[in-house]
């Protein structure tokens, strides 16, 4: 039996424990939706929804029944080389379980991590583009930009654009900003350089002309020509894509849509045609994507582009709606993983979005959670360099081979993971089942190396390396709150992924952030974010114009027909109107300037005044500062919702404050310069109402949690555990 | 006599041992900070210049005015040592005087704003940043007049000044200022924007000390200061080496000219070391200008240019400070063209300013050619456009231009960039959206990167067509100097530029012109220069020589001064050994600097024939700066 083999039946039987004690806090009981009314689908469903998330090595997958709000969850291992295979073991598994046919589930809801990869691999198509006469460097110049500090320069080179110059033409043409046609289109001198391009193996054409936001008239004209010559090539133009000012950033975004395209296509097709075949030609795939939003399959395959960040706003979904489950509306996500950290804000119930999206070095303008991400994991080295002597932690990982030096697979540097191991925090014992056998002699050994570096023992060295890292972390919680304007200490701190609950208790000490949830199965809360999102469409325009040039009709009329428009497309997904909630959002600046803020406004309460006035106290909220200066409106948007659906019933019964029952054996820690001894936890055992004092570590299937010295775990109705500092007021209750 | 500083609180610090993670995670929280002061300017300043281009610069300092955390720091202490008047809780100083701060800004457009952070009655750290204003007076839109003789002729004038006293803005004071300007609206956005970022910085600040307590963080920032010393010192002893037999490492380049037909301006420096200090010597630097290429040079800012330059080799993670200012002694004449007299005129010092990296670049290589660069884009070259439009609005832009990073050992040099860190390009859409001005081309120039083992980055060219009526002002040089390559490297293509009218007419455009009358349909074409070549370039691969040339980066008769035979696309391997063998015998040994000219009055005599230029006369100097440059 390999070693793949015996982990995946170790999950399996984490999983049965875990899906049972999802039943008993179920109870089974019917659910009423919200209205008073069950959803109905406009295809013929049984109303049964499934989530479904592909990692590196575990496909998830959650079902939840409508009906009765049952939820049913399956592991099974991933299958690379082609992902549909381990999805339709996954859907066999959980129906068997559930005892329901394939043919019952009508809507399936996948997050994805296809797109990321392929950028982040380097193994996307091979995309040809089209430029205005003039610009075909537009990619190769970029924004001129040099990273790092004075002397930068000296050290870095640039990578070469994803549409390689080599495969770049110009097309003769021109429009102005108005959108006015200066230079008509010379389809003779294009459809000669196009033929010759189609026929140098691209796989991929992106059409990107200068000014295009402001009228795309030519670019379809290029991409109907090129459909001409070559049929089957996908095209991507940059209006289609990202009908917005910058030719840079509009450029390189079509090309990146470009060259995720085929890989994406393919993966959804593929996905799409095999569901149908075994779960019926009604099956609906939807893909989520990075702004947490759903996408139709086709919308997906045309727009990848959209599904760079689709894995993190699973996980970022999921945080959401296991925490709404218990009561808290703002918060903090943590997700920890080997090599990387994302973290993201949830603001009464809404993730914050931003207008851009970042996967390795490739940023593109397109919508996503503003999802932060720190090269800084389970799997980071740390290191002294010769020179300063610093503790240094990352970027450096020793990812999967050969990992962290505990693992014993040959690695020998100190990770943050063999940090762990030393303090107690990862604890070593065998006799513990743990996915992986755990050496702390070797973690000990390596990080021995930066202590002698520093003079430190090792375990001083070790709870250093936490704290460094700790620090990176808190930098990119920062980015998501201070620096947008938010105060940590008005949120509750979430932490998932294979590290998160490890760190979390720390991270929320730092930033003063309480409690720190750890949700039941962190590493089944992507699929619960891709199976619970609700259904979203949103229609925008471009609008600059200077406040004192419109009125409080003209926007009522532009806005609610933005309304009607995303509105008929979630009717058609078979989202009754009598569950669609709209929203408006205003994109509002200082005449002159270059960002923007969006103000999110109900229908009824839309006013001009009240834009503009919301939009100075939160300049002033996050800058400091409100001037008196013209106000201009850039751009309107209309977000239309369905209703949100709730599958968990709280558990009534309470267990009592005693956690004892769940003790697995005693343990030690080191926290603060001292070890402590405490209690190793069974989170199987725990129930409702237990309280587990500090310093202790859980462990459950797919991830050790660690409540420090000071501070006590509750256990909430619906399994989370909550962190408090022991003498804060919510503690005690 | 220093500036009294008022505190309610006079138990002094405490030194106290910092761990070394306390000290790291200060580190960090610093830099976090530093990251967020920049963010918060970049979103609420309206100058294409600040916003999009990023031309501002932040720093925290400790409570004595070093920098801990920045990139152009050193003045404070200066400052703190000069200003005459009391330093309060509440106070935010405002100065753009080069003169009165010893060279903490160069020129009148930069706006330094400082700002004490007080905690429990004491100083505790100053937060400080400086942005390039659009205009700030003077006789020329924009305000970087070439021909000024004068400060005064620059625009208005600010002293070191409190524009805040007690948490309180002198407005009245803020008006006198804005009123001097042609562009109010941006100016006051700007300046809003600065401060907002000091405010933030002042926040972060108090919290780390709530965190730390006050003397682990002061003491932490001593740490910082002491760790970068030591690191420098390190790198000090690696790459200077000490006088052998008073052989002293030397090494010069050139401004092209004053814009009023004089040339070239010398800046030379000896280099050596003794013990643990590194001594930088410019004398041989010419006397100053009589127009304003004078860059008034900071001594502290050279240091910290050299530490940043360098460092960045050995912990690119680490937070560079002040802390080494002990192991580097500069000297620079009084009276030479980088410690010019007050009332020099200033204004144009860009292009000493960016030609001091050059210089530093060809002295430290001598130590280390392994790890010498090639001349690279040395320079904010300014392109200025202005008028009242066809509806009585007056437009007034100021763009910086980019070219070519050279070949470094590091890899070749990246086609149209920049050479300062943070600076971005204004995009052309937005150009074109916000002021009169179509651009037709915005292109690299193909071979303008000097050949080399590692290419040069190539020049851009852009084409500006003037829609409306009115003045363009044009600040850049290299057009008769060449960006020079190393190690066999060839050098990169000088910079040109051309205007051509609506009628068909052309016309070159010398390199430092100010308010050329423009036309609605007149064509400007600006062309940057490319960075210089790194190595042999007989020995690069010819598989990428084909590359860039498929590219367009390189043309056909560009790949022969690698050797490489292209036709028609295909590479002709035959042709290229012998190209090669036959070049490579005849070259002869490939020297260390690859200047592209012999001697000044070498280039000199072709110079009309190759620019279309008469070449600039020899500068003459007054005398009592010949004598005191000396």
């Amino acid at each position: 039996m390999s070693v793949s083999d015996d982990l995946i039946r170790k999950y399996e039987e984490r999983l049965a424990a875990f899906e049972d004690r999802l039943r008993r806090i179920e109870g089974g009981a019917p659910l009423a939706a919200p209205g008073g009314a069950s959803r109905q689908i406009g295809r013929a469903g049984t109303g049964l929804r499934l989530g479904v998330d592909v990692g590196g090595t575990f496909t998830d997958l959650l079902l939840l029944d409508e009906r009765n709000g049952r939820t049913f969850t399956a592991k099974v291992p991933s299958t690379p080389e082609d992902s549909s295979k381990g999805v339709l073991n996954g859907i066999e598994k959980i129906c068997q379980s559930a005892g329901i046919d394939p043919t019952d589930i009508t809507e399936v809801m996948h997050g994805t991590t296809v797109a990321t990869n392929t950028v982040l691999t380097s193994s996307g198509a091979l995309v040809g583009l089209v430029t205005t006469k003039g610009y075909k460097d537009v990619l190769q110049i970029a924004r001129s930009y040099v990273p790092g500090g004075l002397g930068g320069w000296v050290i870095w080179n640039k990578t070469d654009p994803l549409a390689p110059l080599e495969y770049t033409i110009e097309a003769d043409e021109r429009i102005d900003a108005q959108g006015n046609v200066l230079v008509p289109l010379d389809e003779k001198a294009l459809r000669r350089d196009l033929e010759k391009l189609l026929k140098s193996g691209i796989e991929a054409l992106t059409v990107a002309l200068f000014n295009g936001y402001a009228n795309d008239a030519h670019e379809a004209r290029i991409a109907q020509i090129a459909q001409e010559i070559a049929p089957g090539i996908p095209v991507s133009t940059s209006a289609s894509v990202m009908p917005e000012m910058y030719e840079y950033e509009r450029t390189e975004t079509t090309v990146v849509n470009s060259y995720v395209r085929p890989v994406v296509s393919k993966y959804v097709r593929n996905l799409q045609e095999e569901l149908q075949r075994r779960m019926g030609a009604g099956t609906m795939l939807q893909i989520l994507r990075s702004d947490g939003g759903l996408s139709s399959a086709q919308a997906a395959m045309d727009q990848p582009v959209n599904l760079l960040m689709s894995g993190p706003a699973g996980g970022v979904a999921g945080a959401l709606w296991i925490a709404k489950q218990a009561q808290f509306e703002n918060l903090l996500t943590f997700d920890m993983g080997g090599t990387s950290t994302d973290v993201a804000l949830i603001e009464g119930g809404t993730a914050r979005t931003r207008r851009e999206t970042r996967v390795g070095d490739v940023t593109v303008r397109a919508p996503s959670i503003d999802v932060r991400t720190v090269g800084a994991g389970g799997g980071s080295i740390a290191y002294t360099p010769e020179l300063t002597k610093a503790l240094r932690v990352g970027p450096q990982s020793a990812g999967a081979t050969p990992g962290p030096a505990a693992y014993k697979k040959g690695g020998e540097e100190p990770t943050v993971t063999d940090a762990n191991v030393v303090l107690g925090y990862l604890p070593s014992d065998a006799k513990l089942g743990g996915d992986m056998e755990i050496s702390r002699d070797l973690a000990a050994k390596a990080v021995g190396k930066v202590a002698d570096m520093l003079g430190l023992s090792v375990e001083d060295a070790a709870e250093g390396i936490i704290r460094i890292v700790n620090e990176n972390m808190v930098g990119a919680l920062r980015l998501v709150s201070v620096e947008q304007g938010y105060d940590p200490r008005d949120f509750a701190l979430i932490g998932f992924g294979g590290a998160g609950p490890l760190h979390a208790n720390a991270l929320a000490r730092l930033v003063n952030a309480w409690p720190a949830i750890i949700p039941p199965g962190p590493g089944v809360l992507c699929a619960y974010g891709d199976a619970t999102t609700r259904l979203r469409n949103e229609a925008s325009q471009t609008y600059v114009t200077p406040v004192a040039d419109t009125s409080d009709a003209q926007m009522q009329k532009m806005l609610s027909d933005l309304a009607a428009q995303a509105a008929r497309t979630l009717t058609a997904e078979g989202v009754p109107e009598s569950e669609q909630e709209t929203l408006y959002q205003v994109d509002i600046r200082y005449k002159g300037q270059g960002m923007k803020l969006t103000v999110d406004m109900a229908p009824e309460a839309f006013s001009l005044a009240e834009v503009t006035r919301r939009f100075d106290s939160e300049h002033e909220q996050l800058f400091t500062f409100a001037l008196d200066a013209e106000h201009e409106i850039v751009g309107l948007r209309a977000v239309v919702q369905g209703a949100e659906k709730s599958f968990i019933n709280p558990e009534s019964a309470q267990g009592d404050a005693d956690a004892s029952h769940a003790q697995v054996q005693k343990t030690r820690i080191f926290e603060g310069g001292a070890w402590r001894e405490g209690h190793i936890y069974d989170r199987g055992k725990l129930k409702p109402g237990n309280r587990v004092p500090g310093p202790a570590v859980i462990t459950e299937m797919d991830s050790t949690s660690v409540i420090l010295p000071g501070h006590v775990g509750v256990i909430d109705a619906i399994g989370n555990i909550l962190i408090w500092p022991e003498d804060h007021a919510e503690a005690r209750s | 006599m220093p500036a009294q500083i008022i505190e309610t609180n006079t138990t002094p610090f405490k030194r106290v041992d910092v761990d070394p993670i306390t000290l790291d995670i200060v580190e960090n929280a610093l830099r976090n900070a530093r990251n967020e002061m920049d963010a918060v300017l970049f979103r609420t300043a309206m100058s294409p210049g600040i916003r999009e281009q990023h031309d501002a610069f932040p720093l925290i300092a400790n409570e004595e005015g070093k920098m801990v955390v920045g990139q152009f720091g050193s003045f404070l202490y200066g400052f703190m040592q000069g200003y005459e008047g009391t330093i309060e809780d509440g106070d935010v100083f405002i100065t753009n005087d080069p003169y009165s701060c010893n060279g903490a800004v160069s020129h009148l457009n930069d706006w330094l704003l400082m700002m004490p952070i007080f905690e429990g009655g004491k100083l505790v750290s100053w937060a400080a940043m400086f942005g390039h204003m659009t205009d700030v007076g003077g006789k020329v839109p924009g305000s970087l007049p070439t021909d000024a003789k004068m400060i005064y002729e620059e625009g208005i004038i600010i002293p070191p000044t409190k524009i805040y006293r007690g948490g309180a803005l002198q407005d009245e004071l803020l008006n006198i200022l804005l009123s001097n300007t042609r562009m109010p609206e941006w100016n006051k956005s700007d300046f809003f924007a600065i401060i907002a970022a000091l405010r933030l910085a002042e926040r972060r600040v108090r919290e780390n000390i709530e965190r730390f307590g006050t003397d682990t963080y002061i003491s932490a920032m001593q740490d910082m200061l002491d760790r970068n010393k030591a690191a420098m010192g390190a790198i000090i002893q690696m790459i200077i080496p000490e006088a052998v037999d008073g052989k002293k490492a030397y090494f010069e380049d050139w401004i092209d000219d004053d814009g009023m037909g004089n040339g070239p301006y010398k800046i030379a420096c000896h280099l050596h070391r003794e013990g643990d200090v590194a001594y930088f010597d410019f004398t041989g630097s010419d006397p100053q200008s009589f127009s304003s290429i004078n860059f008034l040079l900071n001594e502290e800012m050279f240091k910290m240019f050299f530490g940043a330059f360098t460092i960045n080799l050995f912990d690119p993670q680490i937070l560079f400070n002040d802390g080494f200012y002990d192991l580097v002694d500069v000297h620079i004449p009084e009276g030479c063209i980088l410690k010019p007299k007050k009332p020099a005129a200033l204004s144009c010092r860009t292009h000493m300013l960016g030609r001091i990296f050059d210089l530093m670049g060809g002295l430290l290589g001598q130590g280390a050619p392994d790890a010498l660069n090639a001349a690279g884009f040395s320079d904010s070259p300014h392109f200025m456009y202005s008028g009242f439009d066809r509806d009585g609005e007056w437009y007034q832009l100021f763009q910086i231009g980019f070219g070519g990073i050279p070949g470094r050992p590091a890899g070749d040099g990246p086609d149209g960039h920049s050479l300062w860190p943070a600076f971005t390009n204004v995009p052309n859409e937005f150009l074109e959206a916000y002021f009169p001005l179509r651009i037709r081309t915005y292109a690299t120039i193909p071979d303008s990167g000097g050949a080399g083992l590692h290419r040069g980055g190539n020049g851009i060219t852009i084409a500006y067509e003037m829609l409306e009526a009115g003045e363009v002002s044009i600040h850049d040089d290299r057009w008769l100097t060449y960006p020079w390559g190393v190690n066999g490297g060839e050098p990169g293509m000088r910079s040109t530029k051309r205007l051509v009218r609506r009628d068909g007419s052309e016309e070159n455009i010398p390199s430092k012109c100010d308010r050329i009358a423009v036309e609605p349909g007149d064509i400007l074409h600006f062309n940057t220069w490319g960075g210089g070549g790194w190595g042999d370039p007989l020995k690069r691969d010819a598989a990428l020589v084909l590359r860039d040339v498929k590219r367009g980066l390189v043309t056909e008769e560009g790949a022969k001064r690698y050797g490489v035979v292209i036709s028609k696309g295909k590479l002709d391997e035959k042709a290229t050994e012998k190209r090669r063998k036959e070049m490579a015998r005849t070259r002869g040994e490939t020297a260390l600097f690859d200047r592209g000219f012999t001697s000044i009055d070498a280039l000199k005599k072709r110079t009309l024939k190759e620019t279309g230029f008469a070449p600039p006369r020899a500068p003459v100097f007054r005398n009592q700066y010949i004598k005191a440059a000396e």
